[in-house]
């Protein structure tokens, strides 16, 4: 009976081999396309079970990974979490992520390709897989200002450095915490977001560069009177003031904000225009100067861009093609002109860089766990709208603005702050938006800014977006300013 | 634990193999340090579980019962007295299960009986009943069954009448796959048989017959009986998301998912997510240790198996008896298909059944019922590797 035992061991051998072949398939061969399925729930385990890395605001970190006893062993920290929401954005395991936790995911959770060198290392060592850390080009104070300011107000604040394009501040209010969405428990964070979600005023959204976009009302004249200074006027060029402009081709005659006169004798300097913001004449500029000269400035500005800061920015629009009226219109930042804060942020920023706009960025470095830089970002130019006379010219007429005109309230005492104001209709019933645009201190510019409140005008007159967004936009530049002082 | 255990050995069973031992112990603490490991796991997500402490007291219960076998049973061929007794009482332990009161149903398997709180797996313990009455009733009657019968095709094939065992034998393991719906048990002892025939008659055509057989049961089983032909489409559409989303390969699927994360080395101890599978600790310890020990760690664990059976069919051709042969072949062949359908089960070479992993998986019964048979592995191989004149 031994030769059937014998056999009998190797059909045994044959049987253990087929089980070592099944393993080997399962786990070498097929590995890739069953670690892929959609329906391992490991690789989602994997993905946020690793130490993800911190978003750094000012050498602190806002948002970190907290070592945590749960399957996911990390938990998603959010120190001052509406403060930085609209940039940080979420990390949930229900909701995926946004802004910055999206973009930079690579870098964060240490699978980007520009880390290969410390995953090696890491692999040599024996050290986990530990995300980059991202670091912020905002400011901490001069966020903590906007947001403060901004209080209650529906609306956004946007600040940047007009030198750089670095993003100071990004605040957009209502705002969330993303605490709320990093929450381990599905349920619990798909009840929160159904919550945000019903808030009729939208605190996901970011008003600052993915909201609705929205008129621009008279800041828009920022664009007109840097087309008109490039077309060959001057400050003290006078431009046909009357206190009612009958529109061509249609019955409709544009008066001023509470059908005030913007001069006794119906002539106007540009700057004095641009001062008290006198709609007719800037209609009437506008319409002499024809759109496509208008167009092609805004455009220069950062009109119709995509931007990616690197959260996708909506692009402003322009109306196409208008007629003489549209563009009389579009000519004070109504009719279809459509803007972002961001993008009002960018003007300013560019005339206060003596007309050399900067892409504005929220990167600033980002450095691998053991504190290597692995990128470092450098200002980039974006486009050149204007001369630097030019722009000085118009900066000059930004002063005379805050100094006398419709944004007295942003003034600072020592410091001349050049700014715009703007109160844009929505064409409805509601109040319309109030705007501020502007930097200081204007011969050395530390901050271009613009803020927006939505529905804080009033009907009664231009001096709404001067009572509204220029206080809002004072206390950021004074943090600013204060910040550079003491730095 | 393993110090006792060997000096027991040495004592009482000196000339006993050394290797079987060793191997075995180092499944058994293998299993131990996942099933503890997949505690914590549970732990962390809510679950309070303390299959590792109740397994450690298995096993030594079950390494007790070892030594018990080897000091009682001073020599095996007392057990070819009780080959009927041993065949009765492994039927009884067949359809225990199937009687009302004690018999239980688990997860839609009739295979257990609850005694005082505990369920237990009594087809362990049938297993090696009937591998004994095998043996006994094998040896007897070999002769008769190998050489009788017409020659068809140059094989001699069994005459009809001789059929009637491996006909019960078949009947026994259908009822099983049936009635219990364990396609598992029934697959083994149906195996166990057909290979011990093989070993007493030297006769492929009782493996030809067996198997086929065995096979035309089961596809009738499946193509008549929902449950079993479920497990048939969960083996071979796996991956089929509707057969997924129905929850019929949900278990073998997320097995596959660990293993392939665990990839070549395995996300070693406590890195990886063996509580993601159900029933990681017992049916999936398989995958558990596929995830966390790598492809490497897998190899291994089949590689002590392999050394196991290897060194019961070494004892079978050691020894001098017939009825020995036969014991340690069907015991060392019990360990090794037991072991296949389990990691085929879980591995997709063949549809998964819900035994357990020798050694290795959470659960009493198994773990009591293999000790035994390392037990009488070890009797038996002491008296093969005796020396003649002290045997005397």
């Amino acid at each position: 009976m031994n030769e059937p035992v014998r056999r009998l061991s190797v059909v045994v051998l044959v049987m253990f081999l087929a089980l070592m072949s099944a393993a080997s398939y399962i786990q070498v061969i097929s590995a890739g396309d069953l670690n892929q399925d959609p329906r391992n729930v490991r690789t989602l385990y994997r993905e946020y079970g690793t130490f993800r890395g911190p978003i750094v605001v000012d050498g602190e970190s806002v948002v970190w990974s907290q070592s945590v006893d749960s399957p996911f062993n990390f938990q998603r920290t959010y120190a001052d979490g509406p403060l930085y929401a609209s940039v940080t954005g979420y990390y949930s395991i229900v909701f995926g992520r946004t802004a910055i936790e999206q973009t930079e995911n690579e870098l964060l959770a240490g699978t980007a390709d520009s880390l290969f060198w410390t995953r090696l290392g890491n692999l040599a060592s024996g050290e986990t897989q530990r995300g980059a850390s991202v670091e912020l080009t905002l400011s901490a104070a001069i966020q903590e200002a906007a947001a403060a300011a901004l209080g209650d107000n529906t609306g956004a604040v946007v600040a940047l450095d007009p030198a750089t394009g670095e993003v100071l501040a990004m605040v957009t209010s209502p705002t969330y915490d993303p605490a709320l969405l990093a929450s381990h428990s599905s349920a619990e964070v798909n009840a929160n977001y159904q919550e945000l979600l019903a808030q009729e005023d939208g605190p996901l959204v970011n008003r600052a560069i993915a909201g609705d976009t929205y008129p621009p009302g008279s800041t828009f004249k920022l664009i007109v009177s840097a087309a008109a200074l490039e077309a060959g006027y001057e400050a003290d060029s006078e431009l046909y003031a009357p206190d009612e402009l009958p529109l061509p081709q249609s019955s409709n005659v544009l008066g001023n904000y509470g059908g005030a006169a913007c001069s006794d004798d119906e002539r106007q300097t540009l700057a004095d225009a641009l001062r008290i913001s006198c709609n007719t004449a800037f209609a009437n500029l506008g319409m002499t100067l024809g759109w496509g000269v208008i167009e092609r400035k805004a455009k220069e500005f950062g009109w119709g861009e995509q931007l990616s800061i690197p959260l996708a920015v909506t692009p402003s629009r322009l109306p196409e093609n208008p007629d003489r009226a549209q563009t009389a219109m579009a000519s004070i930042g109504q009719y279809d002109d459509r803007a972002t804060p961001l993008q009002m942020a960018m003007v300013a920023a560019g005339i206060a860089n003596d007309g050399v706009l900067m892409s504005p960025y929220l990167v600033d470095q980002v450095r691998d766990a053991s504190l290597r830089l692995i990128e470092d970002s450098e200002p980039e130019e974006f486009s050149s709208p204007m001369t630097t006379a030019d722009a000085n010219t118009l900066t000059e007429m930004m002063v005379g603005v805050v100094e006398s005109g419709s944004a007295t309230s942003a003034q600072i005492p020592g410091v001349r702050v050049a700014g715009k104001t703007g109160t844009a209709e929505t064409g409805t019933d509601e109040r319309p938006h109030a705007w501020f645009v502007g930097f200081a201190p204007a011969e050395d510019p530390v901050i271009a800014i613009a803020v927006l409140v939505e529905n804080g005008g009033s009907t009664d007159g231009e001096i709404t977006g001067g009572r509204v967004a220029a206080p809002i936009a004072r206390s950021v530049i004074e943090a600013a300013l204060t910040e550079r002082a003491g730095g | 634990m393993s110090l006792v255990l060997h000096f027991a050995v040495r004592r009482w069973a000196s000339f006993a193999d050394p290797v079987l031992l060793p191997a075995v112990l180092a499944l058994n603490g293998i299993g131990l340090a996942m099933i503890r490991r997949i505690d914590f796991a549970y732990a962390d997500r809510g679950r309070d579980t303390s299959f590792g402490e109740v397994q450690i007291v298995w096993s030594l219960l079950g390494a007790a019962l070892a030594v018990a076998v080897i000091l009682l049973l001073r020599d095996y061929r007392l057990l070819r007295r009780f080959t009927y007794t041993a065949g009765v009482l492994g039927l009884v332990g067949l359809v225990l299960p199937l009687m009302p009161v004690i018999g239980t149903q688990i997860n839609g398997a009739r295979i257990w009986i609850t005694v005082f709180g505990r369920s237990l797996q009594p087809a362990e313990f049938a297993k090696i009943a009937f591998v004994i009455f095998f043996a006994g009733y094998l040896v007897s009657n070999r002769d008769t069954l190998a050489l009788a019968g017409p020659k068809v095709l140059g094989m001699r094939f069994p005459r009809p009448r001789d059929m009637g065992p491996l006909a019960l034998v078949w009947v026994a393991a259908m009822m099983v796959q049936i009635y219990e719906r364990d396609l598992g048990t029934s697959l083994l002892l149906f195996g166990i048989f057909v290979a011990m025939l093989y070993v007493a008659t030297e006769r492929l055509s009782w493996v030809i017959v067996g198997m086929g057989m065995f096979a035309a049961g089961a596809v009738l089983a499946g193509t008549l009986f929902s449950h079993v032909g479920s497990r048939y489409t969960a083996w071979l559409h796996a991956l089929d998301p509707e057969v997924y989303r129905s929850g019929a390969s949900e278990q073998l699927v997320r097995g596959l998912f660990g293993m392939a994360s665990g990839g070549l080395f395995g996300t070693g101890w406590g890195e990886g997510r063996p509580d993601l599978v159900p029933y990681a600790e017992s049916d999936f310890i398989v995958s558990s240790l596929g995830e966390e020990l790598g492809l490497t760690g897998l190899m291994a664990i089949l590689t002590l198996y392999v050394i196991i059976v290897q060194r019961a069919m070494r004892t079978a051709i050691g020894v001098r008896h017939g009825f020995g042969k036969l014991l340690a072949a069907g015991l060392g062949f019990a360990i090794a298909l037991q072991v296949f359908i389990v990691v085929g089960g879980v591995t997709r070479v063949i549809p998964l059944t819900g035994l357990t992993t020798p050694f290795l998986a959470y659960g009493g019964s198994s773990m009591l019922a293999n000790w035994v048979i390392v037990g009488l592995l070890l009797r038996i191989s002491d008296q093969a590797r005796r020396p003649e004149e002290v045997r005397a």
